[in-house]
């Protein structure tokens, strides 16, 4: 379980996050909506320990992030950073290993490993011995997804990590994953723009807008009672079938 | 296979460095000769080493040192056993603020040194004034003090005086004579060598040279005679070590025989042997002592492409040596601080200002600094070339970090590496290429810079450079000059082979 207590953040003046509080819940996947810029990484990066709050904390498994408990912290989360993060002097390959070789994890056990999640994610095998600048987008988010399972984590943060996918690729890697997701029990905490996948995911969706929960609930009921104007249009604007559109007029 | 290469490389350079260290021992039967970096400041110094080799010793000629300061220097520190020196340098350069106003003075200012004054050789090497043969007839001028007398002769007034730089400046040039003499002229300054083309055509009437230039002869000059004495004396006398005479009593025997051999016409002589015919210090050495002495040395290098191609050997390992010594060096310093100057900011200004500065300075300068501390050879060379190489290298290593997107710093942060498995398997390697590249520029300046080695006893391709430039031989210059070049070429050849090696595929995709 993540807990994440009364945590604001400014950047230069400009409140981004306001004092809020949330709970991920043990073993489910709950999802984060917003409008851009409403603070949805910057929370994540918050949660791993990449930006500290101004106010607030953060607990994971009740072990309160901290400089000194940071380190090990992150060692058991897995992060899909919203534009990939690949370092471009290493292959696929090397990416996605790289903490486990500093870890001293048997060749054996990561050459396995690495082959079981690409296989996972759909990643065409000679794709991971190329350099990140030259494969695909779509596959690039595929090895940053890969990177965050490989040392299986119980804590998944994924931030927007199927945006670059062509709708096939990104339906098959939805079932996989949610599959995963449920199978294994992790506590997992999604970014999308995307309400269909966040329907899809979330039995669980928080929308943030103006640094704040706007709202938490199923997407059934963020579609059928919003809370307020807000979630309403915000609603609107993705189009759903069956959702009254503003010129719709039921 | 990256690693494997970057410790090949460290090997490599490891063992390189280590040579000096045997070869820079020193056996007690040998004696170190010094010279100055002029003609006849070495045909001396071959003149003393031949001496040695006649007294039954192993000689070793340090040619061609540098400037006063230097060979003193090393004289004092013992790095050298004897060189031939000028009385009026001796007291206004190296003594100026001792009282040395008589020999015995001289003496115990030297004995405090640790140095004995041996032999004066018997010339009087003094500055002088020259004019045109033909000019000076006709105005009947035979000294400085006609130039003086006669100057309401609008023919004299109008006399052109063209000087060098030195002549001009020093308190014991034209100063003084000007002084002496009530001279009103304005001199031009120009460079010596430029000097006697004037002469020649017409442009330019009076010029500035030494006593025992052979120009004169060749120009057709006359020494004008310095009847008021405005010029200091500059009699060549042997310094040498005091303990010289318990090592190698001998010897000092045999450079005492020299006093009084060489009077100013013999030394011209000499000067035009190597000067104008093109002969070499050593054989003209050899020569005199045969004539005067009748000792017969052998000429030690033999002459022709032979010696060419030894010394191309040689001058090409020390060039290697110091080029790399100091490439090293500046990495092994250079990386690390370009590091910390890219973690504190406010740290890494101060950082690259300071090996700015060093930059500026000209190497002339940081030998004077390093020699008396080093002594000569390869150490204070490399020294002075590991200087250069820092900035480069510091801000190619700290503009590479400084370069590493945001994004990717936190990538590494929240994969959980710690600071140092952070530096070293995602910042170094990032940054690669731009440490690289300043390895690289470092050591192509070095090879231009090694050239000063020349100045030091270090050798390298700057000793035959050096000397093409003191003899206005091109010949002589090219033989250093020319694979000084190539080596500059193949060292950026071989950089872009170990660019491809090292620098991770992925980061040598173009980029903006
Ligand atoms: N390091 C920073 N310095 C200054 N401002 C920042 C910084 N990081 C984020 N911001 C600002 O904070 C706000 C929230 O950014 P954040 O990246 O959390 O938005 P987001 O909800 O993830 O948006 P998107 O859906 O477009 O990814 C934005 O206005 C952004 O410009
Ligand atoms: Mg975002």
């Amino acid at each position: 379980m993540i807990v994440v207590r009364d945590v604001s953040k400014s950047f230069g003046g400009h409140l981004v996050l306001r004092p809020t509080t949330l709970e991920f819940p043990r073993g489910r996947t709950t999802v984060l909506i917003g409008p851009s810029g409403c603070g949805k990484s910057t929370l994540l990066r918050i949660i791993v320990g990449l930006v500290s709050p101004d106010s607030g904390s953060v607990t994971i498994d009740g072990e309160t992030l901290t400089p000194a408990t940071a380190l090990a912290l992150r060692r058991r989360l897995g992060y899909v950073i919203q534009d990939g993060g690949l370092f471009p002097h290493l292959s696929g390959r090397d990416n996605v290993a790289l903490l486990a070789r500093q870890l001293g994890r048997d060749a054996g056990w990561i050459r396995s490993r690495v082959a079981e999640l690409a296989d996972l994610v759909r990643l065409p095998t000679a794709a991971l011995d190329r350099p990140p600048g030259a494969i695909s987008g779509g596959q690039r988010q595929r090895l940053g997804i890969m990177r965050a399972l490989m040392l299986d984590p119980a804590v998944v943060l994924l931030d927007e990590p199927l945006g670059a996918l062509d709708p096939l690729v990104r339906y098959d890697l939805q079932e996989d994953l949610r599959r995963i997701f449920r199978d294994l029990g992790k506590t997992v905490v999604l970014v999308t723009h995307d309400m269909g996948e966040a329907g899809f995911f979330g039995d669980d969706v928080v929308l943030l807008g103006g640094g704040a929960v706007v709202q938490r609930g199923t997407l059934d009921d963020l579609i059928t009672a919003p809370a307020d104007e807000s979630v309403r249009r915000f609603i609107m604007a993705h189009r759903l079938p069956g959702v009254a559109t503003e010129g719709g007029g039921a | 296979m990256k690693r494997t290469g970057l410790s090949v490389l460290a090997a490599v350079v490891t063992a390189i460095g280590c040579i000096p260290c045997a070869a820079a021992e020193r056996r007690a039967e040998r004696v170190v000769v010094g010279s100055k970096g002029f003609t006849e400041g070495i045909v001396l110094g071959e003149i003393l080493a031949a001496t040695a080799r006649h007294a039954g010793l192993e000689a070793v000629h340090r040619q061609a040192l540098g400037g006063t300061q230097i060979v003193f220097k090393a004289l004092e520190r013992g790095e050298i056993d004897c060189y031939v020196e000028y009385s009026g340098t001796l007291t206004a350069e190296i003594l100026r603020d001792e009282p040395v106003a008589s020999a015995e003075l001289l003496a115990q200012a030297l004995a405090a040194r640790g140095i004995a004054v041996g032999a004066e050789l018997g010339f009087d090497n003094t500055y002088g004034l020259a004019m045109r043969r033909d000019m000076a007839e006709r105005l009947g001028i035979r000294t400085i003090g006609d130039l003086a007398a006669r100057s309401a002769d609008p023919e004299v007034a109008d006399l052109v005086f063209g000087f060098s730089d030195e002549f001009v400046q020093r308190t014991d040039g034209w100063p003084a004579v000007k002084a002496a003499y009530g001279l009103r002229q304005v001199p031009r300054v120009l460079d010596h060598a430029l000097a006697y083309r004037g002469i020649d055509s017409g442009s330019l009437h009076v010029t500035d040279l030494y006593a025992t230039d052979p120009e004169p002869q060749l120009h057709d000059l006359v020494l004008l005679a310095d009847d008021r004495r405005a010029f200091r004396e500059y009699r060549a006398m042997i310094l040498h070590r005091a303990d010289l005479a318990e090592r190698a009593p001998g010897f000092v025997t045999a450079l005492t025989s020299l006093a009084g051999t060489i009077d100013g016409s013999r030394m011209a002589a000499m000067n035009a042997a190597v000067r104008l015919e093109g002969r070499s210090e050593a054989a003209v050495a050899v020569d005199f002592l045969r004539d005067a002495r009748g000792w017969d040395v052998a000429v030690a290098p033999a002459d022709g492409l032979p010696r060419l191609a030894a010394d191309l050997v040689r001058a090409t390992g020390q060039h290697l040596l110091l080029v790399f010594v100091s490439l090293l060096a500046a990495i092994v310093v250079g990386v690390p601080a370009g590091i910390v100057a890219e973690r504190m900011p406010a740290l890494g200004r101060w950082i690259l200002g300071l090996a700015g500065i060093i930059q500026t300075i000209p190497s002339m300068a940081v030998l004077v600094f390093m020699v008396p501390l080093l002594g000569l050879g390869w150490r204070p060379a490399a020294l002075a070339l590991f200087l250069y190489s820092l900035l480069p290298i510091v801000r190619g290593t700290a503009s590479g970090l400084d370069s590493i997107p945001a994004h990717l710093r936190e990538a590494a942060l929240a994969l959980g590496l710690t600071p140092w498995e952070r530096l070293r398997l995602v910042e170094l390697p990032m940054a690669s290429r731009s440490i690289l590249a300043g390895i690289k520029t470092a050591a192509v300046i070095n090879v231009g810079t090694a050239t000063i080695g020349g100045l030091i006893g270090a050798g390298g391709y700057g000793e035959a450079i050096l000397s093409g430039i003191r003899l206005a031989d091109p010949t002589r210059l090219m033989e250093g000059a020319v694979p000084a070049a190539l080596l500059a070429l193949g060292l950026q050849g071989a950089f872009d082979l170990l660019e491809r090696w090292l620098v991770p595929a992925g980061l040598r995709t173009p980029r903006g």
